[in-house]
């Protein structure tokens, strides 16, 4: 077998159960990828001792019969994760040198599974961005190029090496989190599939936390079935989450019928926004017709706050950020700034907290500090905090009137290029994320499909957006949209 | 609601990040810039609506107050910058 790096997470699955191949000659294919790709910048730390013990004791538990679905799959892990005695960063300096004490509960249920570690992904600093450049490793690079030129373009942002390190085939899927965006921007951009799914699904424990309310880990895959199969590896209740949800995870591949005969799936109008490029509105109308065609039956909806979600996402996510990092002090870990003579305590947070993050998180933690400052707390914190209820609502509302699902564009653009961002006020790179956040604020889960290029041939995707809890259901309608876009378009090796 | 570099630099202070005296201005700028775009919450009418707290309706679970995890003092200490017999060690913090 060739390009065994290629293959998803199903077929590898299916290959190592008949004894085709080996999760050791997938792990060295997916090693040899990763050694020819430095030009993308995705992975950051690179373990192919790790990886290559963990194929090992996979293909001994293969052989032994019964192993889990995800057992042999070599996978990628996103910065954000803290991985036992292997550096987690989050993308940042402050954290440059720590080494984690502890697993993360979703990598060790993923290593419970059988999943072979191949390093750790690039990404934003502290998953704050959409484009990857806020990275202290420097961004990692989009696979894809648009047709007639060869501007290197951002893979998206916070998850971007995680969705370029799937793209290129450096591993046959990635872990990924998802706080307004973060999962189903990035999976857009580069063609790839991503879940964020329910508040509460994924245990949050080991997990670098930016914004506690909204953040959630998801996978990214290469199909809607692979990401199903992950998911299902990756949920669990887990006490050391007190957000964690108690209910028992459901066979989510099993449910991949596609079959959405009679579901009703709602078209928000406040997703169609002014100055959204026709290619995306084309892309949609196509989305509806291929839902259509699968025997939906769509039905107009309203979600009137959806405007307001940025701008509430953009109280309350820097207000839980500067709660949540003003643990790095320079006392229990990572970067400690050099003191001058005469220096304090004071002097040491202040300093060190400079050299330690970089202007994107400065800004966010100021912001988040300003919000939540007295006499500002009601203006803003509490105002946002109740449009976000509004927004919840909205959700709940056409839920009960029997809608199953909603379907969206995921991005207000294709990829960008790198370094096209760098003069444009931080309010821009905000709206990225206009058709994702809504699902965050609101706790829902949402998948990203690619589902069709623009004029330069770059991918773009659609969104689907479930009620709470039913992942499964959610995954069989982005089953059935992904069997009707057909979207089967790799990027040219460059790299 | 306009920020002065006055109140940049307390915001600054407020968040332990030092900031030099010459980068306040552009920082000013950049908070009325996302504060401008964070005002349209102002239009929304909430009357009546309750600050949300918890994104799905749970009650957060309970526990026996009682110690369930310690004995850990090398593992926490690991990752400290300075630690010395057992301590963290900062700066002389009270004259």
């Amino acid at each position: 077998m060739t390009d065994l790096n290629k293959l998803g997470l199903a077929d590898a699955r299916d290959a190592l159960r008949k004894g085709e191949t080996t999760s050791k000659a997938l792990t060295e294919a997916c090693l040899t990828a990763i050694e020819g790709a430095g030009a993308l910048n995705a992975f950051v730390h690179h373990t192919p001792e790790i990886a290559l013990k963990q194929a090992e004791a996979a293909d001994t538990r293969i052989k032994a019969g019964n192993a889990p679905a995800m057992c042999g799959l070599p996978i990628g892990i996103k910065d954000l994760f803290c991985t036992k005695g292997v550096p987690s960063q989050a993308g940042s300096r402050i954290l440059e040198g720590f080494l984690p004490e502890y697993e993360s509960t979703v990598s060790q249920n993923l290593f419970d599974a059988g999943a072979v570690m191949l390093g750790k992904l690039n990404m934003d600093e502290f998953a704050m961005g959409s484009s990857n450049e806020t990275s202290v490793y420097g961004n990692a690079v989009n696979p894809w190029r648009r047709s007639d030129d060869a501007t290197a373009l951002t893979p998206g942002g916070s998850s971007g090496g995680s969705a370029a390190a799937v793209a290129a085939d450096l591993c046959l899927a990635a872990t990924g989190t998802d706080t307004g965006g973060s999962i189903r921007q990035p999976a857009a951009f580069t063609g790839t599939v991503g879940i964020k799914p329910t508040y509460g699904r994924c245990s949050r424990w080991g997990v670098v936390a930016f914004a506690s309310s909204l953040d959630q880990a998801g996978p990214m895959t290469k199909s809607v079935r692979d990401a199903a199969i992950m998911l299902e590896a990756m949920c669990s209740y887990d006490e050391k989450d007190s957000t964690s949800a108690d209910l028992a995870v459901p066979n989510f591949e099993a449910a991949l019928t596609g079959d959405v005969r009679g579901k009703k799936i709602g078209i928000p109008k406040e997703y169609r926004m002014e100055g959204t490029p026709q290619e995306i509105e084309a892309l949609w109308q196509d989305g509806i017709a291929m839902m259509k065609d699968a025997g939906a039956e769509i039905v107009d909806i309203s979600l009137p706050h959806t405007k307001y979600a940025l701008p509430a996402y953009y109280v309350i996510a820097p207000a839980e950020a500067s709660s949540n990092l003003a643990r790095y002090d320079g006392v229990r870990f990572g970067h400690r700034a050099k003191l001058e003579q005469g220096d304090g305590i004071t002097e040491l947070y202040e300093k060190t907290r400079a050299e330690g993050f970089g202007p994107e998180v400065q800004r966010r933690v100021m912001v988040g500090t300003y919000v939540l400052s007295a006499g500002f707390y009601d203006a803003y914190y509490n105002r946002a905090r109740k449009v976000r209820t509004l927004i919840k609502k909205d959700f709940e509302d056409v839920f009960a009137q029997g809608i199953d699902s909603i379907l969206t564009p995921a991005t207000p653009s294709a990829a960008f290029g790198l370094g096209e961002m760098a003069d444009a006020d931080p309010v821009q790179m905000y709206l990225n994320d206009v058709f994702t956040v809504t699902v965050n604020l609101a706790g829902l889960p949402g998948i990203a499909v690619p589902a069709g290029t623009d004029h330069q041939g770059l991918p773009l995707g659609l969104q689907l957006i479930g009620r709470p809890w039913e992942e499964a259901d959610l995954l069989s309608s982005a089953y059935a949209l992904e069997q009707r876009a057909g979207f089967v378009a790799k990027p040219d090796k460059w790299w | 609601m306009s920020i002065d570099e006055n109140t940049a630099a307390r915001v600054a202070k407020l968040a332990r990040i030092k900031v030099e005296p010459e980068a306040l201005p552009a920082l000013a700028q950049e908070f009325n810039g996302i504060l401008g775009f964070i005002e349209q919450l102002s239009e929304v009418d909430v009357d009546g609506v309750e600050p949300m707290t918890s994104v799905t309706p749970q009650r957060l679970k309970r526990r026996a107050d009682v110690v369930t995890d310690g004995d850990q003092q090398d593992k926490v200490l690991a990752n400290a910058p300075d630690a010395r017999e057992g301590f963290f060690a900062v700066p002389k913090v009270v004259e």
